[in-house]
């Protein structure tokens, strides 16, 4: 009965939304209640999967039902979850129930509206990281867009209409492309099925690769967001309400990494060699320029935002370095980011809702007012930098070493500098709303935390210690699946497992010379 | 002395049409005979409702006819699957029109009882096309159609931009039908026949005539003609004016049911009478799609007037379905099929809402008068925002399995670029959705919505075409399944 478990868990919250829409729409503390009841019954199914979750490379509680079968397409349903995807849907369940609660006060307005969001959005976040079937996947991909669509729009700042069109523009733009090279490929792999397995081992020529890996990574790259394709996230962020930034960044940024770990990388691998270094690139581009603009930002939560452009460039390189530090590295990097920048973005909420400005210089020596909060701003914010101790020091630190080792020497070092950037950023922002004497009389009667937004921010600055002290049962289960991700992207070069010798041969070496892959040889 | 043949009557072949046409004088003569308040005509909608009924259960009985009972009147009509499905469209787009009518004839004074005979006239028109395999059933169907829709279009007649619709598409629709008719006589010119079976055969049997310019003008005033009736670029001139202008109702028939018609005949005649000449219509159609769909979509961007955004967004929608027509495979064609049927539930469907929120004297079309329609009206905002999803053609609605199946028959047939600018377009296409939505959700409401009465045809038009829209999107099989069966 293995699979119920996650059909069990995607539902769920279709289930809640539709028993929100009998709920009388005054009735908001329901409303509420109920939302939160799904999400964290949603977040109990999901536990025995990491229980029950054996570390192998193989797709584990799977499900695989014929769903669509018409003319010379058969979709199926096919789900199930490797390590890969594991700990990317434990992150969504376990970031909703908190979203859910951080909006407690901040959204009085159509709140039955926006809980209905909610779940929905989650049915489909959890949706695009369990399919194993192509069509599938795009179909929850899609379906992603419209939920947060409506909560940035409706629900954000005073910019939102803007945001939000750009963000769904940008991402549908990405998308129909990765629908074209979708169905191409089906055409290209023979008669059959979705499924990703028919698609791997397929003998591609290079051109055909090449655009394929293009519109996949157009689609994927918009989403992470690479640079120069950020530019609508900023204006997300900034204008979503604060569980919407804290879901975007914390799920939906990974979206994008998830694409390439799991599609765009395994399926075209002699692309994946030939565009490596410009994806190396426009990470380390992406990882100084939005290092350089947090610096200057005046709003914390667009801080906030670039921060995240950061990371994500830090995650891109590390699994572009395509071994297993680096990958693993990035893999974990993807959690730790959920983790810390919800969290940031869970604290721009707290003052946003208390002093209804976002500004730095508007705040300043909030740490006497506020102990708690200061706390708890501290160690997020030391988190967020890559503090030893702390979970961001071990992705960046695995991301750092499994770079330098691959190709991608000369990359790292530049992005090495990307470390200490963040720490100036972060910090100087700290120093500036938190310490110092207070200047505007206002912030004299600030209020610190309440039982519930400690309630909200516990769990997150417990997992930042956990993960920073124990991230061996985090990387032990993800270990197999990246290790066959890798086998799958690397074309013919024969995978050693625990590779760590800086490999010499592979800057050098033409894709183009290599000849069809035989991957099965390699396993 | 040569005797007459009798001709091969066969009403087994035209029940549908014979059984609606019934219907149609019935009714008329139950509007005279029966005196009621010009207001009160709303039973003649219900009754055109059970006659939309019954016919489409002859549809159904229809579909497991054997063969040799499909065909009559020496070959001029068939009733295969192909025109069997057709009809089904034009079923569900009348039935869909009928029950949204009621409301807004009466807001709008000229609750004239003949509209509902002419709905179901016109419908019967389609069919005829849908089913014509000679050239002159095509024609005799096209110009029933035709003739009722000028006065559809202009049924309002103490509004001017009704009139000005009415006579706008008169003048248009008689200069394209004469480009129809010319193309036929030169097809009949060069291959001595009006039946589609016959013209086929001779250009297998005479291969030269493929070089024949009569032909080929032939060949091109036909797709003329029909490009006209599918409101395809260049021949789109008359969609925006006549859509505006004509009563909301009937704007949401002609959007669906006529464009259907001409694709059916557009399809059958192309495929099954010129199948010889495909490599000269390939890139004619390549040419009209590509064309369409820009044209539609750019300039759909500058709508206000939600009404010819609509018929902007209608034109686009031509070309995506001309897409799976210039794939010419198998899967292109039941794309068309599929595609037009759940075409009619969702563009219907919004009409719906465009009838619901407007006022009387065609007040109230502007986008921005749907400023907070969710705040007041939920359900009705999500409705309409689901029409506009599936239009944009995002999951999980039928719009996006439609555009799946249309795209992909053009990747199979190798027309990538094509797809490539298919869904380019829709990424357009999207923004003037969102528009709507916009206004709905995110800005608002200035007004209360008070005038609005939220009847129960409507009421059942809606749910209709919300399940429509749905249910094929997330399980599609059974329907697509049948439109492939419709290519046997």
């Amino acid at each position: 009965m293995d699979f119920t478990i996650l059909n069990l868990m995607t539902f769920l919250p279709l289930i809640g939304a539709l028993l929100l829409l009998f709920i009388p729409k005054e009735n908001h503390g329901p409303l509420r209640a109920v939302a939160l009841g799904v999400s964290l019954v949603t977040f109990l199914v999901s536990l025995p999967l990491v229980t029950g979750f054996i570390p192998n490379a193989e797709f584990q509680f799977v499900k695989d039902v014929p769903w669509i079968a018409a003319g010379p397409f058969e979709m199926r349903y096919h789900i199930g979850i490797d390590g890969i995807s594991l700990w990317l849907v434990m992150l969504t369940t376990f970031i909703m129930p908190i979203a859910i609660l951080s909006t407690w006060t901040a959204v009085e307005e159509m709140v039955k509206e926006y809980m209905i969001c909610l779940l929905l959005l989650e049915v489909g976040m959890l949706g695009t990281f369990i399919s194993l079937d192509l069509f599938l996947f795009y179909i929850f991909w899609e379906i992603m867009l419209i939920p947060m669509y409506l909560i940035i729009g409706v629900w954000g700042g005073k910019n939102r209409i803007y945001a939000t069109v750009k963000f769904f523009i940008y991402t549908m733009l990405g998308s129909v492309l990765m629908l074209i090279a979708l169905i191409t490929l089906y055409f290209k792999a023979g008669a059959g099925n979705f499924s990703i397995d028919h698609f791997l081992n397929l003998n591609l020529d290079p051109f055909t690769q090449s655009w394929m890996f293009l519109c996949f990574a157009f689609a994927f790259a918009i989403k992470v967001p690479i640079f120069p394709l950020h530019t609508w996230l900023p204006d997300a962020h900034t204008e979503a309400p604060t569980a919407g930034s804290v879901i975007l960044a914390a799920v939906l940024l990974k979206m994008g990494t998830y694409g390439f770990v799991r599609f765009a990388m395994p399926l075209f691998p002699d692309a994946t060699a030939r565009f490596t270094p410009l994806i190396a690139t426009l990470a380390v581009i992406g990882i100084i320029y939005a290092a350089l603009v947090a610096m200057v930002q005046e709003d914390v939560k667009k801080l906030v935002a670039y921060s995240s452009v950061a990371h994500l460039g830090f995650v891109m390189l590390g699994i572009f370095a395509l071994n297993q530090q680096g990958v693993a590295g990035g893999m974990l990097q993807m959690l730790n980011h959920g983790v810390s920048t919800g969290a940031l973005f869970l604290i721009v909420g707290f003052i946003y809702e208390r002093r209804h400005t976002r500004l730095i210089s508007d705040f300043g020596g909030l740490s006497k007012q506020m102990p708690i909060f200061a706390t708890i701003f501290m160690i997020v914010t030391l988190s967020s930098i890559g503090l030893p101790g702390t979970n961001g020091f071990v992705g960046e630190f695995l991301i750092l070493l499994g770079s330098y080792e691959s190709s991608l020497r000369w990359y790292t070092i530049i992005a090495a500098s990307g470390v200490i950037l963040s720490a100036v950023y972060m910090l100087w922002m700290f120093q500036r709303v938190m310490f110092g004497e207070v200047t505007n009389p206002r912030n004299l009667t600030i209020k610190d935390l309440n039982p519930r937004e400690i309630a909200v921010m516990a769990p997150l600055v417990a997992l930042i210690f956990i993960m920073g002290v124990f991230p061996t049962p985090f990387i032990e289960k993800m270990t197999p699946a990246i290790d066959r991700m890798i086998t799958l992207s690397k074309g013919r070069q024969h995978f050693i497992a625990k590779r760590t010798v800086y490999d010499g041969q592979l800057a050098g070496r033409s894709p183009w010379s290599e000849g069809p892959r035989a991957v099965k040889s390699a396993q | 002395m040569q005797t007459i043949a009798a001709p091969a009557v066969n009403f087994v072949a035209i029940l549908p049409e014979t059984v609606l046409s019934l219907f149609a004088m019935a009714l008329l003569l139950l509007n005279v005979f029966i005196p009621s308040p010009s207001e009160q005509k709303g039973y003649l909608g219900y009754l055109s409702f059970v006659g939309i009924a019954v016919t489409f259960f002859f549809i159904i009985v229809g579909w497991n006819v054997p063969s040799e009972l499909q065909g009559g009147f020496s070959g001029a009509v068939v009733q295969d699957r192909f025109a069997l499905f057709f009809k089904g469209i034009f079923l569900v787009a009348a039935a869909l029109s009928v029950l949204i009518t009621d409301q807004y004839m009466h807001r709008e004074e000229c609750n004239h009882g003949e509209l509902y005979p002419l709905i179901l006239l016109a419908t019967a028109g389609m069919m005829l096309m849908a089913a014509g395999t000679d050239l002159m059933t095509i024609f005799l169907g096209l110009e029933l159609l035709s003739v009722s829709l000028y006065v559809l279009a202009g049924f309002n007649r103490a509004n001017l931009k009704s009139n000005e619709a009415g006579l706008k598409y008169l003048l248009l629709g008689a200069f394209a039908t004469s480009f129809l008719l010319y193309g036929m006589a030169l097809t009949y010119g060069a291959t001595g026949s009006t039946k589609v079976a016959r013209i086929a055969e001779y250009i297998a049997r005479h291969g030269q005539v493929t070089h024949n310019p009569m032909l080929l003008y032939g060949m091109v005033l036909l797709a003329v003609g029909f490009s006209f009736k599918i409101a395809a670029a260049p021949f789109h001139m008359w969609t925006p004016d006549v859509y505006e202008g004509a009563p909301t109702p009937m704007t949401a028939f002609m959007s669906v049911g006529p464009k259907a018609a001409g694709f059916a005949a557009f399809v059958r005649v192309f495929t099954i009478a010129l199948p010889a000449l495909k490599p000269d219509w390939t890139p004619l159609l390549w040419g009209l799609a590509v064309l369409t769909m820009t044209v539609g979509n750019v300039i759909g961007l500058y709508q206000n007037n939600i009404k010819r955004m609509l018929a902007y967004s209608s034109i686009a929608h031509a070309g995506y379905v001309l897409v799976g027509f210039t794939a010419g495979n198998p899967e292109g064609i039941a794309g068309i099929l599929f595609y037009m049927l759940t075409y009619a539930f969702m563009n219907i469907g919004a009409f719906a809402i465009v009838i619901l929120i407007g006022k009387k004297g065609e007040k109230n079309v502007e986008v921005k008068d749907y400023a907070g329609l969710a705040y007041k009206h939920p359900l009705l905002a999500a409705s309409m925002a689901i029409f506009l999803l599936s239009l944009a053609g995002l999951p999980p609605t039928a719009g996006f399995i439609g555009k799946f199946y249309l795209f992909s028959s053009a990747i199979k047939g190798g027309f990538i670029w094509l797809a490539i600018i298919g869904v380019l377009n829709s990424v357009v296409s999207v923004y003037y959705y969102l528009r709507v939505t916009i206004f709905m959700y995110m800005k608002k409401p200035e007004e209360e919505f008070d005038w609005l009465t939220i009847n129960p045809p409507i009421v059942l038009s809606l749910s209709l075409a919300v399940i429509g829209v749905i249910v094929p999107g997330v399980v599609p099989g059974y329907i697509l399944s049948l439109a492939q069966s419709a290519l046997q």
